[in-house]
């Protein structure tokens, strides 16, 4: 027999500030550009400089803590962490320690322990095989990155799976990327995950021994190291063994988990208040500037999508979760007078004369719209998430995508037209109403002009008409097919089965 | 006219401004002197005036802050212009393109990419770098016989130690060498060498002059200071060295005190002064106990009262100097890894690469004092040591604060002793670190203070420190000047001054410490 395992997990997520300056110097942050070009003599560690504290910095940091509900501290503790690495020029990072900016809070079904500001190390490469200091050839440092202002954000061990942990990194995410505080792109590593796993028996509330697992730069990665790790501890639980207080490194080319250090190697970084930052009182009007720019988070904004707007959950996640999108879908919403009461339209939309008909069947088609139809048209086939198409910068204007839905709505044209309607908007621009007019895309709605189409289909297919006269109406779909196919797609399928009906008397 | 030299840096500038000095002839005068020095106080001279004001190269500013380099502001009274005045500079002051090593082995050959800001702030007014002067390694040392660059000789006794850290500033200004000098005080680093080699020794306020550029030994307590002949000389400089709070130091908090000139005062009429009883029991020399007294006398006849005061925490300030500084200074001094800049000792691995650089880089005192903070700082001794030590600091903070409202002034002995000989103490570093236990406390507080010379014992300076709250620096000024100008003290070393058998330059880097 065997005892079921649950993981807890936590979180240590690094999030880069998007300042324009680092957190302790006056240099430009800078991805990309050539090594050691942002640097000066404070960021490189040399002899006699001291740091300043970036005020922006603490604003984004501010903003965090209040989009994530925590309690903010009123004052700046600054404290030296101390370990000896060519990523670190000064021998210390300047960190908070004891009183860290933010305490508390929570993000959808997630508790936070804190969220804190620091300073980025420099990048190194090692040159070589394994890309580890270790049997590398030489390493090269680039201080470019050094002092970037970080927010580290830590969670409470609230999460039980690897998808958990994946998906409320992707509400994480979006929420930082809405509060306008980072670029939050895992690959240039602007947002940084690490996870601390430990596993129980199932229906207890202890806490295993943890290991903190390093360097998952990207959603699939933290779920392949997630369920690895789980699963090593479980093997090594299930087989009598103890669960050691390690660091490990996940190498998602072979999936495999190796050590970085176990606790008796651990350091000690030798905490101390940093005495070049004396504790200071956070200025009060940056307690007004973050308030003043916190906008509608992806958790609220999906919540209205489906209590106001009446969505779907699905489509309501989609678009809360992604900005441009749900700013889209709203300017969409609002050209076609489907607004909810209540709520103000967006500004620079010209709102029609008439409000539509039935405002929350249009909100739900143009979310359809938006979310199955033009995003698929304007994301490449093999984009990740993050190169997913952006409607608004798009030909597609909202009028346009409005106009679009109300043909469909108002049956002018089949929702099959619909859609060639879009492929020309996409391609082009314009109006639906131009284009249905030049492509002649316009539904063929009255029996007058479907009819001998219907009739010269049945005529063409005697054995089909065979069996619908015998009862068995399943081979309707090769008559329905004949008359969309000389129709370019323009007619009504029911419209066509129920002609069929009354030419074959059924 | 006479060799300007002998004048004052007050009667220099006021000659200079008057036309009849010019700059480059007092420079160049000083410049001859100061190379043919026997006290090893320096570690580099300048060719001329404006050899240390080099253009910044581009791009190797210290941009801690958006904007445009900082602008200093300059005393507008033209009886506060250093206009032509050469200056010393401590080695530890960074200065754009001149060498600047905090006399350490690691760092011999580096020159700095930018200014500290003291420095600066002088060359906005028109000052020049004479040149820069020898300490201990990393400011640790009370002897300066902890420096890469050879121990400096005592210009009243060449075979005696001046003081540290900043002893090349003190012996160059006592030599004449210099007019004035910057040095720094972490601990007494600036009073104790001012007493030791009979000049003036001002560290203002913890604040007030920025830190910046100034290379770090404990940040909490190092401070920019003046060695100067006399107490209008030094006020003279600490006008410039203070202004606007600077945006590139944090812990720079700005001018807040009476404005600064020069001090003029010549009685004492209702000051306060207090006499700590608690810190002056054992271990002061009868002969310096002596000039002690006498020049309380004399505050007494000027109409100064002398008033008994209790300082209960300063005996605990030699320990917990001990733990905050060393704890500090292993933090700081971490950077020396010989990744970047400064000297790399040959290595396979990263490990070696860092072991190697600093035990080859370092003297012994600044690796036992490195070895003293690592463990003050480790998981487990934190709480016992720093964290006792903070406690025991802000203590000391509230013995200054209450004696303040009985008292103006305080007054002790700077030094417990006059100079001792040449590698009498370096084998004693706890002996080496008692001659810093007047002038600890005040480091602690982050009171300003100033050393004057009161008198000699057995023809060696002794000196009177006098300090006082937060900015108290004018009154400070004042008192000290009124008894300058009633003690007349002789600053001008025995042209025949007792000579050793070794010649400067002479001793080596030893073990043995002292404080800063
Ligand atoms: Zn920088």
């Amino acid at each position: 027999m065997s005892t079921a395992y649950e993981p807890v997990i936590g979180l240590e997520i690094h999030v880069q500030l998007g300042t324009r300056t680092k957190m302790f110097c006056g240099c430009e942050l800078s991805f990309g550009d050539p090594p050691n070009t942002h640097t000066c003599p404070v960021c490189l560690g040399m002899p006699g400089t001291l740091p300043t504290i970036n005020r922006e910095a603490v604003r984004l940091g501010l903003m965090i803590g209040m989009a994530l509900g925590g309690e903010l501290d009123d004052r700046l503790v600054f404290h030296r962490k101390s370990y000896f690495y060519p990523d670190l020029p000064k021998g210390y990072q300047i960190s908070q320690f004891d009183r860290p900016l933010v305490s508390g809070g929570s993000l959808g079904d997630v508790r936070l322990e804190r969220v804190h500001l620091e300073e980025d190390a420099a990048k190194l490469t090692h040159l070589g095989e394994s890309g580890r200091i270790g049997g590398s050839t030489a390493s090269v440092v680039d201080y470019n990155r050094g002092g970037t202002p970080l927010a580290e954000i830590v969670t409470r061990p609230d999460i039980h799976s690897a998808e958990q942990a994946s998906s409320w990194l992707r509400l994480l995410r979006e929420t930082l990327r809405q509060l306008g505080v980072s670029d939050v792109n895992m690959e240039e590593g602007s947002l940084r995950c690490d996870a601390n796993i430990s596993i129980r028996p199932v229906g207890t509330d202890g806490l295993g021994t943890k290991t903190e697992l390093k360097n998952m730069n990207s959603f699939r990665f933290i779920e392949q190291g997630i369920n690895a790790e789980v699963a090593r501890q479980t093997r090594i639980v299930q087989d009598g063994g103890r669960v050691e207080q390690e660091t490990l490194h996940f190498d998602p080319r072979s999936g495999s988990i190796t050590s970085l250090r176990s606790k008796e190697g651990s350091h000690d970084y030798r905490y101390f208040p940093e005495p070049d930052l004396p504790p200071v009182a956070v200025p009060t009007e940056l307690f007004d500037l973050a308030r003043a720019a916190i906008p509608e988070l992806p958790l609220d904004r999906e919540a209205r999508y489906v209590d106001v707007h009446g969505l779907n959950d699905e489509s309501a996640r989609l678009l809360a979760f992604r900005r441009e999108l749900g700013d889209y879908y709203e300017a969409t919403v609002a050209a076609a007078g489907a607004t909810p009461d209540g709520e103000a339209a967006p500004d620079g939309v010209t709102r029609p004369a008439e409000p539509a008909d039935d405002p929350a069947d249009t909100r739900r088609q143009i979310a359809n719209w938006i979310g199955n139809d033009l995003v698929r048209r304007l994301t490449a086939e093999d984009a990740d998430d993050d190169a997913a198409g952006d409607p608004q910068a798009s030909k597609v204007t909202p009028q346009a995508l409005a106009a679009l839905v109300a043909l469909v709505r108002a049956k002018s044209i089949t929702r099959k037209a619909g859609g060639q309607v879009l492929d020309a908007l996409v391609a082009e621009g314009g109006e639906p109403a131009a284009i249905v007019e030049r492509d002649g895309l316009a539904a063929i709605g009255g029996g007058d002009e479907l009819r001998p189409v219907v009739q010269a289909a049945l005529d063409a297919n005697p054995d089909v008409v065979e069996k619908l006269r015998s009862g068995n109406m399943k081979p309707i779909g090769v008559i329905v097919g004949a008359v969309m196919k000389e129709t370019r797609g323009r007619a009504d399928a029911g419209a066509v089965t129920q002609l069929a009906r009354e030419i074959l008397g059924l | 006219m006479t060799d300007p030299t002998t004048l004052s840096a007050v009667d220099q500038v006021a000659a200079l401004r008057a036309g009849d000095l010019d700059a480059a002839g007092l420079f160049a005068a000083y410049r001859e002197r100061a190379a043919a020095d026997d006290t090893n106080s320096f570690t580099w001279l300048a060719d001329g005036p404006d050899d240390a004001a080099a253009a910044v190269p581009d791009g190797a500013r210290a941009r801690s802050v958006d904007g445009p380099e900082p602008t200093f502001d300059v005393p507008a009274d033209d009886a506060l212009s250093v206009r032509g005045l050469p200056v010393a500079v401590k080695d530890l002051f960074c200065v754009t393109g001149v060498p600047t090593a905090s006399c350490s082995e690691l760092l011999r050959g580096y020159r700095p990419p930018h200014t500290a800001t003291a420095v600066a702030r002088l060359q906005a007014g028109g000052a020049t770098v004479l040149g820069k002067t020898n300490q201990d390694e990393f400011a640790m040392g009370s002897s300066n016989e902890n420096s890469a660059f050879g121990a400096v000789l005592n210009p009243w006794d060449r075979t005696r130690v001046p003081g540290g850290s900043s002893g090349g500033s003190a012996a160059a200004v006592a030599a004449g060498l210099a007019p004035v000098a910057l040095g720094t005080d972490t601990g007494g680093s600036v009073r104790q060498p001012a007493a030791l080699c009979g000049v003036v020794g001002l560290k203002p306020t913890y604040g007030s002059v920025s830190r910046f550029g100034m290379i770090a030994f404990a940040s909490s307590l190092d401070q920019a200071g003046v060695l100067a002949r006399d107490v209008r000389d030094a006020a003279l400089v600490l006008a410039h060295l203070t202004g606007a709070a600077d945006p590139r130091d944090s812990t720079s908090i700005g001018w807040q005190g009476d404005a600064l000139g020069l001090p003029s005062a010549d009685r004492l009429d209702g000051l306060r002064i207090g006499v700590p009883t608690d810190l002056l029991g054992e271990g002061i020399d009868p002969g310096v106990r002596a000039s002690f007294d006498a020049a309380l006398r004399t505050a007494e006849e000027l109409g100064a009262s002398i008033v008994e005061i209790t300082l209960p925490h300063a005996r605990h300030a030699l320990a917990a100097y001990y733990v905050i500084a060393p704890a500090e200074a292993s933090s700081n001094l971490a950077r020396f890894d010989g990744v970047r800049y400064g000297n790399r000792a040959a290595a396979d691995d990263l490990v070696s690469l860092y072991t190697r650089t600093r035990h080859d880089g370092f003297g012994p005192e600044v690796r036992r004092r490195i070895m003293l903070g690592t463990f003050a700082l480790s998981a487990g001794y934190y709480d016992a040591y720093y964290g006792r030590a903070q406690q025991v600091r802000t203590k000391v903070v509230e013995d200054f604060a209450t004696a303040h409202e009985q008292v103006d002034l305080i007054a002790t002995p700077t030094s417990p002793t006059v100079a001792w000989g040449l590698g009498e103490r370096t084998d004693d570093p706890w002996a080496m670190y008692r001659a810093d236990v007047m002038t600890l406390p005040q480091s602690l507080a982050g009171v300003p203070a100033i050393s004057i010379p009161c008198g000699l014992d057995d023809g060696l300076p002794v000196g009177l420190q006098l300090s006082g709250p937060a900015f108290g620096e004018p009154r400070i000024l004042d008192a000290a000047h009124a008894l300058e100008r009633a003690i007349g003290f002789d600053g001008t070393p025995p042209r025949s001054g007792r000579t050793g058998e070794g010649g400067a330059g002479g001793a080596d880097a030893t073990s043995g410490g002292g404080a800063a």
